[in-house]
This record gives structure tokens, C-alpha cells and sequence, in this order.
């Protein structure tokens, strides 16, 4: 090899180290770019919702434009109608992905209905409350926090049904051959022996659940609607905290606003919460296992 | 055996039909279990046949009005009923478009900083707290972009992209406007700072499933981590990767609640991205409650029937290039 092959061989990779750096560095500062805005949100929502947190929060009603007031209706609807969506959507949730696993696992209806379940997933929220808008509000003529609390059930049942799907698949066939070869009839065998050692990932999944429509705003609008007062009627309009916050942030009034962070600060904590101990299950199932 | 039944004494008999009844019993619950479990599995497909149908069926009188008009109509008066989705459509695609190109070029990075720069220890908080965006609800978005971000677009961003790129030919034009803070660019940058996480934490997880062998193999030969992540990575896990965008672009244009607060519902169409607009979801929530008339409410489910269906067919097709590399990796 003569000099100056050496030489351009030379510059050739350091052009190839050069742009290697280049793009790596570059990788890096898009990671500073995703973690600077999650920072900066989760900032601002706590330290102004922080500013605005008061006990009477707790125990007052949502408030008239002007005056001072709380969110006790409002975070009262949101549990209730998060609740019953919980109870709605974790028991068809989990029998679907029963089916799924354990009857369907490689037959085309499953593949069919694993397919619609993921677009369910990620379907706009809107559209499942205008869905629901056509098929109960409009039937019984008013808006109610069972409608509020089935719109809810519709975002719950797709999560549910994908997380007993995978987690159904992940026990061992071995357990269900030594349940079945002692007699057992299958139905026992899913209740007592695979949801048992399904049962973290499928809480998980709940958990999961629940934190995606604790903060639910666009289904609710015309559903549930909102409402001043107290109601534990849920044939009545039930508030929100979300509703609640969309509304008062998009007033002009400051007290609004405040109570409006005051709200974001509860829902945002709150979803931190439920995500933390969702990965500690998750964690604390797989520590047991290895 | 019908000669030994005979001998046998009554308390077997009486254990045998007994275990008849129960292996008859069993059989039963065994037969509704199925039937119950199977019933869920058609709940969820007719959940969304049933979302589908509704929206149709809610919409026929907007479509029987206005026909084909309704997709190419600019007008949207309240007073008159007349109603067109062009803006809301237009709104719609050019916020999800601003927030694709913001977020797949960070998403990817976030993806390659995660898999092959990154050292071990950090990979797994980084990643979780960039996962930490996805759960945060998209009203607090929207909150923090109307209260935070629009004043310092409003203040900052709007009259420097108006001195400096608002005279350029060509896109000039879409960087002119008054500095309002709210409008399309807004919305687009917060749209993307939402859809940023589920791109990068598909895109990651695809990058995992490339073999090791693949990779070493070339950085055996010399190459680079760059050109390993071009040339070995990409090319393996693309349909994947387009998978992986077309889930954040299903989440862009659906997204309601961020885009409602920031996008500034004016039903008008303007070039400049600095001008408010409107989107299909944000004006479904702006006005589905004051709808005064029954052609205004129908209106609004159609433009909810129109999204629905954009929004699937964008799924769907996500759907089908994740699956891809799925199956390739099992038919290994």
C-alpha cells in the first residue's frame, strides 16, 4: 500500500467517525428534547396546581363564576363513573381475552378480533362518546352519568382484553395439562389455576386502565355533560374533574383557572400513582417468578 | 361390564351416578363458560362495528343534505344550516402532518439513544420517563399549552418566524400572521410532544428485535453504530418503524382535548400556519353540546363519522406493518 492510498483510507474513516458522532450526538439531544418537555409540563402542572390546592377543594362544589368554591361534585362523579366503567369493562374485558387465549388463540375470528380490539385501542375517545351519545343519550333523551360511566367502559374493555390475552398466553401449557389430566373441567382450570397466576398482569392492566380514563375529558363532554351541584344519581348529568378543568381553563376567570390547575395537579398525581405501582406489580411478579 | 354392574354394591352405584351427574354438570358449565367467553369476544367486534354504524346512522341527514358538498364545503354557519367539514378536514391533516414532522425525526433518535448509545444503567429510566409522557392526560397538554406555551409562542416564536421566514418565497406565506399564539403551528408542536413518546416506544421495541448476530456481524466488519443502526437495523425492522408512525399519526389525528385548547375553533381557511383553525375533533368538542338544531348536531357526528373512518384505515394499516416483523420473527 503506497502513502497515499494510506492517506485516503485515512480521511475516509474519519469522515465515518465524524458522522457517526455527529448522529449520535444528535440521538442524544432528541432524548433531552422528549425529556425537557416532560419536565417542563410535569413542572408547571405541579408547582401551579400545588399553588392552588386547598383543603376546601375537597369539601366545597364547583363554584359560580366569581366566587370561591371546590371540586368535592366534580372529583365525587369522576371516582363513581370511573368505578362503574371499571366494572363494566374489567369483566367483558377479561372473559374476551379468556376467549382469546384460550379458545381462539390461532383460529381466524381470534386473529379478527385481536385486530379490532388494538384499533379500539387507539381510537379517537371522541368518537367512542359520540357513539355512545347516539346509542344512550339520545334514546333515553338526557345526558347521564351512565352514559358517562359506558363511554368510559369503551376505553377500559380494549385494555383489559389485550392485557388477559397476553397474560392468559404467557402461563406455561404445562399448568393447564396438569389441571386438565386431573379431571379437571376446563372452566375451573381458567378460574382457579390460570387467572390465579395471571392475576398481577391483568390488575396491571386495570390499573392501566383506570389511569387512562381518570383523565378522560372527550368522551364525557356529551355523556355525562357536567353539573353544578352534587348528585350521586347517576341518571342525573354528573361532573368531572376533567370536564370541569376544560371548562374553567377555557373561562376568563382567574379563580377558574386556579381551581382548574388545582384539579390537573389531583389528576395528574393520581396518574403518576397508579402508573408507579403498576410497574411495581409488574416488577414485584416477575421477581417472584425468576 | 353390564353382568359386574349387578355385583357391585349400592354405595359404587351410587358413586358412579353421582360422578355421571357431576361429569354431566361439568360438561354443562363447561358448554356456558364457552358461550360466555366467546360472547365477549363478539362484544368488542360488534363495539366497534356498532361505533361505526351509530356515527353513519347519526350523520345520514348531513349526508343526505349536503351530499359530496359536505366534504369540499368551506361554509360552516350555525344561522343559515349549512354546514362543510373542508376546514375542520383541512385543520385536521395539517396539525397531524406539522406533528409527523416534528415527531418522527425525535422519536427515532430517542429510539437509537435508547438502544445502541445509551450505557446499560440508563437506559431503563430514560425510557421510562419518556414512557411517563404517554400517560399523562392530554387535557393537561392542552392546559399547558394554552396557559404556557401560546403566550411564549405568541410573544417569542410568532414575530421572529414572521421576520425571518415570513419573506421567503414559497413557504413565506405560511409563517405570516399576527402573533397570537394560539393557531395550527401550536397545535402541531403540542401534538407532537404527545405522540412523541408512542412512536419512540415502538420504534425502540422493533430495534430490540433485530438479532444480535445481525448486528455484530457488522460491527465485526468495522461499520459504525451509525451505519449499523442504517444499514442493518432500518432495513430490517421497516414496515415495523411505518408501523410505528402510523400509530402516532392515528393518535394525531384523533387527538381531541390538547388540540381543542390551543387550535383557536375559527372555521376559516388560511394559508399561514400562525392563524387559528380548527380540527374535526376539536370542533365536535367546541359545539356538540350547542348544537341548537338537529342538520347542526347531525353535522358533527358526520364529521365524527369521518374521522372514524381516516383514523382506521390509518390504524389498520399500522396494524398490518407491525404485525409483519411479528410474523417474521416467529417464522424463524
Amino acid at each position: 500500500m503506497n502513502a497515499s492510498t494510506h492517506a485516503v483510507s485515512d480521511r475516509l474513516y474519519r469522515n465515518r467517525r465524524i458522522k457517526n458522532a455527529i448522529a449520535l450526538g444528535l440521538s442524544g439531544l432528541a432524548t433531552l428534547f422528549g425529556l425537557f418537555w416532560l419536565v417542563w409540563i410535569l413542572w408547571t402542572t405541579l408547582r401551579t396546581g400545588l399553588a392552588a390546592m386547598k383543603p376546601s377543594l375537597f369539601t366545597q362544589m364547583t363554584p359560580p363564576p366569581g366566587s370561591d368554591g371546590g371540586l368535592a361534585n366534580a372529583l365525587f362523579g369522576s371516582a363513581i363513573m370511573s368505578v362503574g366503567a371499571i366494572l363494566i369493562g374489567t369483566p367483558i374485558g377479561v372473559a374476551a381475552g379468556t376467549y382469546l387465549a384460550e379458545y381462539a388463540r390461532k383460529h381466524p375470528i381470534g386473529e379478527v378480533i385481536r385486530f379490532v380490539n388494538d384499533i379500539l385501542l387507539s381510537a379517537p375517545s371522541i368518537v367512542l362518546g359520540l357513539f355512545v351519545y347516539t346509542l344512550v343519550v339520545r334514546t333515553s333523551g338526557h345526558f347521564s352519568g351512565y352514559a358517562g360511566a359506558l363511554s368510559l367502559a369503551l376505553i377500559v374493555l380494549p385494555v383489559v382484553v389485550r392485557t388477559t390475552d397476553e397474560m392468559l398466553q404467557l402461563v406455561p401449557s404445562t399448568m393447564r395439562e396438569a389441571a386438565l389430566s386431573l379431571g379437571v373441567p376446563q372452566w375451573k382450570v381458567t378460574m382457579q389455576v390460570l387467572y390465579r397466576s395471571a392475576l398481577p398482569g391483568i390488575v396491571t392492566g386495570v390499573l392501566l386502565a383506570l389511569a387512562r380514563i381518570s383523565g378522560e375529558t372527550a368522551p364525557l363532554l356529551f355523556t355525562a355533560l357536567n353539573n353544578q351541584y352534587w348528585t350521586h344519581d347517576l341518571s342525573q348529568p354528573m361532573a368531572s374533574v376533567p370536564v370541569v378543568i376544560f371548562q374553567y381553563a377555557m373561562s376568563p376567570y382567574d379563580s377558574w383557572h386556579a381551581l382548574a390547575w388545582a384539579g390537573a395537579f389531583v389528576v395528574t398525581l393520581f396518574v403518576l400513582l397508579l402508573s408507579l405501582l403498576s410497574r411495581a406489580i409488574l416488577l414485584r411478579n416477575k421477581a417472584s417468578h425468576d | 361390564m353390564a353382568a359386574n354392574s349387578s355385583a357391585i354394591t349400592p354405595t359404587i352405584t351410587a358413586a358412579i351416578v353421582d360422578a355421571d351427574r357431576r361429569n354431566a354438570r361439568d360438561a354443562r358449565a363447561d358448554g356456558a363458560f364457552r358461550w360466555i367467553v366467546t360472547a365477549a369476544g363478539i362484544f368488542v367486534l360488534l363495539a366497534l362495528a356498532g361505533a361505526a354504524l351509530s356515527m353513519l346512522w347519526g350523520g345520514r341527514e348531513a349526508f343526505s343534505t349536503f351530499g359530496l358538498g359536505f366534504l369540499f364545503s368551506t361554509e360552516w354557519d350555525a344561522v343559515n344550516h349549512h354546514f362543510g367539514a373542508l376546514v375542520p378536514i383541512y385543520g385536521t391533516l395539517v396539525t397531524a402532518l406539522i406533528a409527523m414532522i416534528i415527531a418522527v425525526p425525535v422519536s427515532f433518535g430517542i429510539a437509537l439513544f435508547l438502544t445502541e448509545v445509551a450505557p446499560n444503567w440508563m437506559r431503563g429510566p430514560v425510557g421510562a420517563a419518556i414512557e411517563l409522557l404517554a400517560g399523562i392526560p392530554s387535557i393537561i397538554y392542552g392546559m399547558w399549552g394554552l396557559f404556557v406555551f401560546v403566550p411564549l409562542m405568541g410573544e417569542y416564536v410568532s414575530p421572529w418566524l414572521n421576520d425571518h421566514i415570513g419573506a421567503l418565497p414559497l413557504i413565506g406565506p405560511l409563517f405570516t400572521g399576527p402573533p397570537l399564539g394560539i393557531g395550527m403551528l401550536t397545535a402541531g408542536i403540542v401534538l407532537a410532544i404527545m405522540v412523541i413518546p408512542f412512536i419512540s416506544s415502538v420504534m425502540r421495541e422493533v430495534f430490540l428485535t433485530v438479532p444480535t448476530r445481525l448486528k455484530e456481524s457488522a460491527y465485526a466488519l468495522g461499520s459504525t453504530t451509525t451505519e449499523v443502526v442504517w444499514d442493518i437495523v432500518l432495513p430490517y425492522t421497516r414496515s415495523a418503524v411505518i408501523g410505528g408512525i402510523f400509530l402516532g399519526l392515528g393518535r394525531a389525528l384523533g387527538e381531541t382535548m390538547a388540540v381543542t385548547f390551543v387550535l383557536g375553533n375559527a372555521h376559516q381557511l388560511t394559508a399561514s400556519l400562525l392563524m387559528p383553525g380548527n380540527s374535526i375533533a376539536a370542533t365536535i368538542a367546541n359545539e356538540f353540546t350547542e348544537a341548537d338544531s338537529d342538520i347542526y348536531r347531525s353535522s358533527l357526528i358526520a364529521l365524527g363519522f369521518l374521522l372514524f373512518i381516516v383514523t382506521f384505515f390509518v390504524l389498520a394499516a399500522a396494524k398490518l406493518m407491525l404485525r409483519r416483523l411479528s410474523r417474521q420473527e416467529g417464522a424463524k
